[in-house]
């Protein structure tokens, strides 16, 4: 690792205002990407800002329509949140297939969020459940959030303090683990909305996470695993690697696509 | 160089250190606490893992300054003074360990799964909570039947204790 200097502030002003007067600062949660990063000196920030200590950024809300989790929430919290479990379950079950339970304690929503690695599985709940991501400065719809690769929406020194996940009528996320790394080769999430069903796919997508329009479509026409069978996704576009090539990646969708749908419409 | 404080294994220590200083380097060459191991470095293996305010973490990726004012408890702060805690008498009676490496790491996952599913773990349950736990000796057999049993004579050592 390179040296830095560490700060660590106690509120969201007093982090947004290092950020603004510090060189080269970057912010840290969990640090489960971050670290390892710095460790490889692939990144070495002259100042870290540790979010850790600002409580404004703890705690799940719900409420009739959405269930609001604050951006330092860690997976297992997100994972063992009665509300979450109550409101959104396919919400707590993805955050329950992230990395491994140590993992899980540390690793944060804002976090993965920010960093919208394309092998991620927060950035398709967001994406397929039309989340709101909270920041210091404003409300961003998922739509408008992930750019790209490692890119979104924030602006430098920007903080995400919270995501609002709308409550779906029905929602399921499934993703098909590379063995050894054990991140998303392709995960899937959908959800039932009213007016609306959301694909999002993570893990395949050469520029990030995407929504699956032609899935959609016939999903709007009838919510069943069943309205899939033939439809596959086109290879373009995909991410082709050591793991899996974009024709198998292709597949993937398409099949944990419809076993999302599987597992939405089995929930009671 | 930075302060930090933190309360490990019950003691209060502090220490001024390069903020590059990962938990685990800091438990191991600052406070000479070599019990937790260094594996992969990289979150992986497991071999570093500790409680944290009570939950398990991979030491190797946290800085030491981001654990200002937590509790730490390391493998050497299970035992009560000679006798061993129940799970590390499990391992060493179920034979949970080759090489012995990976054990440390092992144990404090194992006290932390059964803190949070209970005494009552099955063995699917615990196969799956030792996801993040490589072991290279290809013990996972015994280590399973370790943690099963370790689990079960967690929930009886407080009545044991009370007895004493």
């Amino acid at each position: 690792m390179y040296a830095f200097a560490f700060h660590r502030p106690t509120s969201l002003r007093q982090a947004a205002s290092l950020v603004g007067k510090l060189e080269d600062a970057k912010f840290i949660a969990g640090g489960h990407t971050l670290l390892p990063t710095m460790k490889q000196r692939l990144a070495g920030p002259a100042n870290l800002i540790d979010l850790n200590a600002i409580p404004e950024l703890a705690g799940i809300e719900r409420s009739a329509r959405a269930v609001t989790i604050g951006a330092l929430t860690r997976h297992a919290e997100v994972a063992e949140s009665k509300d979450v479990r109550e409101a959104i379950p396919a919400l707590a079950e993805l955050a329950q297939m992230i990395g491994d339970p140590a993992v899980r304690h540390r690793g944060t929503l804002g976090g993965s969020v920010a960093n919208n690695d394309p092998a991620a599985d927060y950035p398709a709940a967001c994406l397929g459940l039309a989340a709101t991501i909270v920041t210091n400065k404003r409300k961003i719809a998922a739509d408008d959030f992930f750019k790209g690769l490692f890119e979104t929406a924030l602006e430098e020194g920007e903080i995400v303090t919270r995501v609002s996940f709308p409550i779906p009528q029905r929602a399921g996320y499934m993703k098909f683990r590379n063995p050894a790394s054990r991140y998303a080769l392709v995960g899937v999430f959908v959800a039932k909305r009213a007016g609306e069903v959301r694909v999002a796919v993570t893990g395949a997508g050469a520029n990030g996470v995407f929504r699956w329009k032609e899935a959609e479509e016939r999903l709007k026409a009838r919510f069943a695993a069943k309205s899939l069978v033939g439809l596959s996704h086109s290879p373009e576009g995909l991410n082709s690697d050591i793991h899996a090539d974009a024709q198998y990646r292709a597949h993937l969708i398409g099949v944990m696509a419809r076993r999302a749908v599987e597992a939405a419409s089995n929930r009671e | 160089m930075a302060a930090v404080s933190m309360t490990v294994n019950g003691r209060s220590v502090t220490a001024d250190i390069d903020p590059r200083t990962l938990l685990v380097q800091f438990l191991r060459e600052d406070l000479r606490l070599t019990g937790t191991h260094v594996g992969c470095d990289t979150s992986q293996c497991g071999a570093c893992v500790v409680h944290l305010d009570g939950k398990a973490v991979k030491a190797c990726t946290i800085l030491a300054l981001q654990c200002e004012g937590a509790h730490v408890t390391t493998i050497e702060g299970l035992a009560n003074g000679t006798e061993l805690h129940p799970m590390q008498a499990a391992f060493r009676e179920h034979h949970g360990l080759q090489c012995g490496f990976c054990t440390p790491g092992m144990i404090m996952t194992a006290v932390d799964l059964v803190n949070r599913k209970g005494s009552d773990v099955d063995e699917h349950t615990i196969r799956h909570e030792l996801e993040g736990n490589l072991c290279r000796c290809t013990g996972y057999h015994n280590i399973v039947k370790a943690i099963a049993a370790g689990a079960r004579a967690m929930a009886q050592a407080p009545l044991r204790q009370a007895a004493e």
